[in-house]
């Protein structure tokens, strides 16, 4: 990569955090509340898309490890005072119930235990390959929820944990109302995901430039040259799967923070099938792609809210249908895959979208 | 160079390679024929760590004084002490660019650690240059540098060969196995690719091994020639020596 | 444990054994043939006693022809799943087909809780199949023991099916190797439908079976027994129909079993399935009964 490049990139960069900051004053609770969730699909999308897309392996995993993330980054920050009220079932283990980190130390270890995880179970499991492979993660992350449930002491089981406090900006927002007047009002800092969305974007984006990414992508294109190419196919692939661990650690730490509540229900397996999507509708190997479809997905499950409710036909108005808003979703997506059929074809897409931006 | 001994290879009660023995000796090339189903690609799978033998031992050395059994090896070790290949079917990364097919080649070599390859320090980005270079030179060798920004599988079938060559040389091989590299080419393209052979021999300092059908590719370049049929060996020896050979006439009676 | 408890215990594992064996044989002939996890396989089990609750509250037709019919339905739907979801994408990567097979699964459920609402529904079982007998001062429920009797009269059935018809023949033909087999003849889709609709069938009987045992309908209620159910035919060994029952039968008694001698591990029951998997595919990928198969270079 060129040094030209670079700034050029470190440009976009800042200018993305400057309209994020813009796009935090201006829109409306509702709106920022959504864009932090597409945030966090970024997150979540592009550590798919590594996994997956760039390295061609097939994890169905991803909710487990979003889980290590979420339970790490809410127990991290929540109050002591919370986490008593919340484990009355079963106190916590007094060293956890005392522990507290600032914000950003928890979502890195968040991140580092999901990697940690990812690792531990990456070692065995990388050693299969397409269908088996994705049985195999599929059964660790049941088994990470099943623990979980479990572990009530640390975890507070199926109760799951409440009052993960929430990001605001309530902070600034007061100090400028104060010198300057205005009449803002607090809402989520946008700040936090959007910042970890850049930096994950710029992450994902200089690995799979490096040559650490081409030999990723030589290991999703033929796992038989790869090697016969002198590529370490296990360690390679252990190496993708760690880092989109901790990615997924990350985004699911800021999820478990920007909802406030979770509990084990939340990390099963239709959460890995909706960053699944994010992938493959974005298209294998694109970080565009994946930033868009995130965005996409996002917004969808929220606009198609509706659906759910009783619908006003205009002539007739029908009975509330919850389920609906899945249904219509599932045939959407399903019609894509269907449509786009094989890889080669969302692939011969892109190209033609990634032809314009060609670089040499 | 590379001593091959007694090598055997059952797939449970078919024995695709029957206790085969060959010597290759440093800077020569070296022939592997046989009907088609005689073994030869076995043989090579073998060399390349794809299969481990049944029985027997597979040695290389480099240089001297230093030595591997190649059989306790994984492919990309195998790779790493030396020994690459080409495919008989082709096995390019189909959907990356040419420059990128033989960059990745270059991978194995790298020293850098992956966080200093992301962040781009310095060690990196001078390794990055360096193979850069390298694969511009070897691109422009195999006449595809204009390709470069083309996906693998956008090239016609004799440039993909090429490709394959330029990718495989891009590991730093000392010996190389070439699987076929003149099927599916006419007279005029393969006439192109011995000479070509014999200018990466010794522009790299290479040992060859290659399994053809081309005749004239066989007898045009091969020092000496090792015949394989139904798994056994049945003749070796200069391409003379080949042709007049009574067994091989036999064994390719009807096939070729 | 008192001897009639162990007993006891052995006639639940046997009877759960026996329904996963049933839902196992449905991923393992069509993994078989085609290659595909049918991720929708538990939700084609789920639709069997969702549809049989309905013949039996909304017809009055006797209980077995209910039965009959529901399952030969399912069948159907397990027809129809493979031709919208699977035939299109025949040529398709692996992965793709997979993907496509988790959605039909997700479209189901979906389907499910907007046809048949969220709400837990208790089936309606016919008496003369819920009683209680006394076996030596053993209680057992009357259906853990049909349900191993219809399984194994099941798959005699199927058995002989597959090894005299012409089309059990194709099956075979077709699992052993899809192209020779495709270029003898072999008319490929009948053949594709065909192990759709045995192996829907059979899910469809161990749904309604399961309905009786466990009398409450939910709309995820495939979910927990499809994955345990692909999870026993790669223990048995995919693609062999003997290892997916052998593999049925491990998870089912050994679930059972496990949380019979060791209680304090009964939340992690579900557990048990995926711990299994996870240690077959480590030492023995191809399963206990499957063939290893060299890979091409």
């Amino acid at each position: 990569m060129e040094k030209k490049n670079l700034t050029k990139y470190l440009l976009s960069m800042i200018l993305a955090i400057i309209v994020i900051v813009v796009l935090n004053f201006v829109l409306d609770n509702y709106k920022i509340r959504i864009l932090n969730l597409c945030f966090i699909y970024i997150v979540l999308g592009l550590s798919l898309n590594l996994i997956y897309g760039f390295t061609g392996l097939f994890s169905l995993g991803h909710a487990g490890f979003m889980a290590i993330g979420a339970y790490t980054v809410a127990i991290l920050t929540m109050t002591q005072e919370t986490k008593q009220m919340t484990y009355y079932m079963e106190p916590m283990v007094p060293f956890l119930e005392s522990l507290n980190t600032p914000f950003i130390v928890a979502v890195l270890a968040g991140g580092l235990m999901a990697a940690l995880f990812g690792f531990l179970i990456g070692a065995p499991v990388l050693k299969l390959t397409d269908d088996y492979l994705a049985i195999a993660t599929l059964g660790f992350s049941e088994i990470i929820r099943i623990v979980i449930i479990n572990m009530q002491s640390i975890t507070n089981g199926a109760l799951g944990l409440k009052g993960i406090p929430q990001k605001t900006n309530k902070a600034i927002v007061d100090f400028m109302n104060d010198a300057f007047g205005l009449g803002l009002r607090p809402s989520i800092n946008l700040l936090w995901a959007g910042v970890t969305a850049v930096i994950t974007i710029a992450f994902i984006y200089l690995l799979i430039e490096s040559s650490y990414g081409k030999a990723f992508k030589a290991i999703r294109e033929d796992e038989i040259a790869a090697r016969s190419m002198g590529i370490n196919l296990f360690k390679h692939k252990v190496l993708s799967f760690t880092i989109g661990s901790f990615f997924a650690g990350v985004g699911g730490g800021l999820l478990a923070v920007s909802l406030g509540t979770i509990d084990p229900t939340l990390f099963k397996f239709s959460l890995t099938w909706n960053i699944i999507l994010i992938v493959v509708l974005g298209g294998m190997g694109n970080i565009k792609g994946s930033i868009v479809s995130a965005c996409i997905v996002t917004i969808a499950m929220e606009a198609l809210r509706f659906l759910d409710e009783p619908l006003n036909l205009g002539f007739m108005v029908t009975e509330a249908m919850p389920g609906l808003r899945m249904v219509v979703f599932s045939i959407i997506l399903m019609a894509a895959v269907i449509y786009k059929k094989d890889d080669s074809s969302i692939k011969s897409t892109l190209e033609k979208v990634r032809g314009r931006y060609a670089k040499n | 160079m590379l001593k091959i001994n007694n090598i055997t290879m059952r797939f449970g009660g078919v024995v695709a390679v029957n206790n085969f023995t060959a010597e290759i000796n440093k800077n020569e090339i070296i022939g592997l024929i046989g009907p088609n189903g005689a073994g030869k690609t076995t043989v090579f799978n073998m060399v390349t760590g794809v299969y481990k033998p049944t029985e027997g031992d597979i040695i290389f050395s480099p240089s001297e004084g230093e030595s591997h059994s190649v059989v306790d090896l994984r492919p990309d070790q195998i790779a790493k002490i030396g020994i690459c290949r080409t495919f008989q079917n082709i096995r390019l990364f189909k959907q990356l660019s040419v420059m990128d097919n033989v960059f990745i080649g270059n991978h194995l070599r790298l020293k850098s650690s992956l966080l200093s390859s992301v962040f781009r320090l310095p060690n990196y980005a001078k390794e990055e240059k360096e193979i850069y270079e390298k694969s511009k030179y070897l691109l422009e060798k195999v006449g595809l540098y204009e390709e470069r920004n083309e996906k693998a599988h956008s090239l016609p079938y004799g440039k993909q060969r090429r490709l394959e060559i330029a990718r495989a040389l891009a590991t730093d091989p000392t010996l190389l196995l070439l699987d076929e590299p003149a099927a599916g080419m006419n007279p005029q393209e393969t006439q192109e690719l011995m000479e070509f052979i014999k200018k990466i021999k010794d522009e790299f300092n290479l040992t060859i091994f290659l399994i053809e059908h081309h005749m004239e590719v066989v007898m045009g370049i091969c020092d000496r020639i090792y015949v394989l049929d139904h798994g056994a060996h049945i003749a070796d020896g200069s391409p003379k020596d080949i042709q007049n050979n009574p067994k091989v006439i036999e064994a390719y009676l009807g096939v070729d | 444990m008192s001897i009639q408890e162990f007993l006891q215990h052995l006639a639940n594992g046997t009877s759960l054994g026996s329904l996963y064996a049933l839902l196992a044989i449905g991923y393992t002939l069509v993994y078989g043939i085609l290659r595909l996890i049918n991720f929708a396989h538990g939700e084609i089990f789920m639709l069997g006693a969702y549809i049989a609750y309905y013949g039996l509250t909304l017809t009055s037709l006797p209980w077995f022809v209910v039965f009959v019919l529901a399952s030969v339905f399912t069948g159907i739907i397990g027809v129809t799943l493979e031709r919208l979801a699977y035939k299109p994408l025949r040529n398709s990567p692996k992965i793709t087909n997979l993907i496509s097979a988790i959605g039909a699964s997700f479209l189901f459920q979906n389907l499910a809780i907007m046809l048949f609402s969220g709400r837990p529904k208790a089936f309606p079982s016919p008496d003369v199949l819920t009683g209680v007998i006394y076996i030596g001062g053993v209680s057992v429920n009357i259906i853990s023991l049909i349900i191993p009797v219809v399984t194994v009269v099941l798959l005699i059935i199927l058995n002989t099916v597959i090894k005299k018809t012409k089309t059990g023949m194709a099956m075979r033909a077709l699992s052993k190797d899809y192209e020779a087999a495709s270029l003898m003849g072999i008319d490929i889709n009948l053949v594709i439908s065909f192990t759709f609709f045995i192996g829907s069938f059979l899910a469809a009987v161990g749904g309604i079976m399961w309905g009786i045992k466990y009398p409450q309908l939910i709309p995820i209620m495939g979910v927990m027994p499809g994955l345990k159910c692909f999870i026993a035919a790669v223990i048995g060994g995919i693609g062999n129909i003997t290892g997916a029952v052998l593999g049925g039968f491990i998870l089912g008694l050994g679930e059972i079993m496990l949380i019979a001698f060791l209680p304090t591990l009964t939340g992690y029951r579900d557990a048990f399935a995926f711990v299994l998997l996870i240690i077959i595919l480590l030492i023995k990928p191809t399963g206990l009964l499957g063939e290893k198969t060299a890979e091409k270079v």
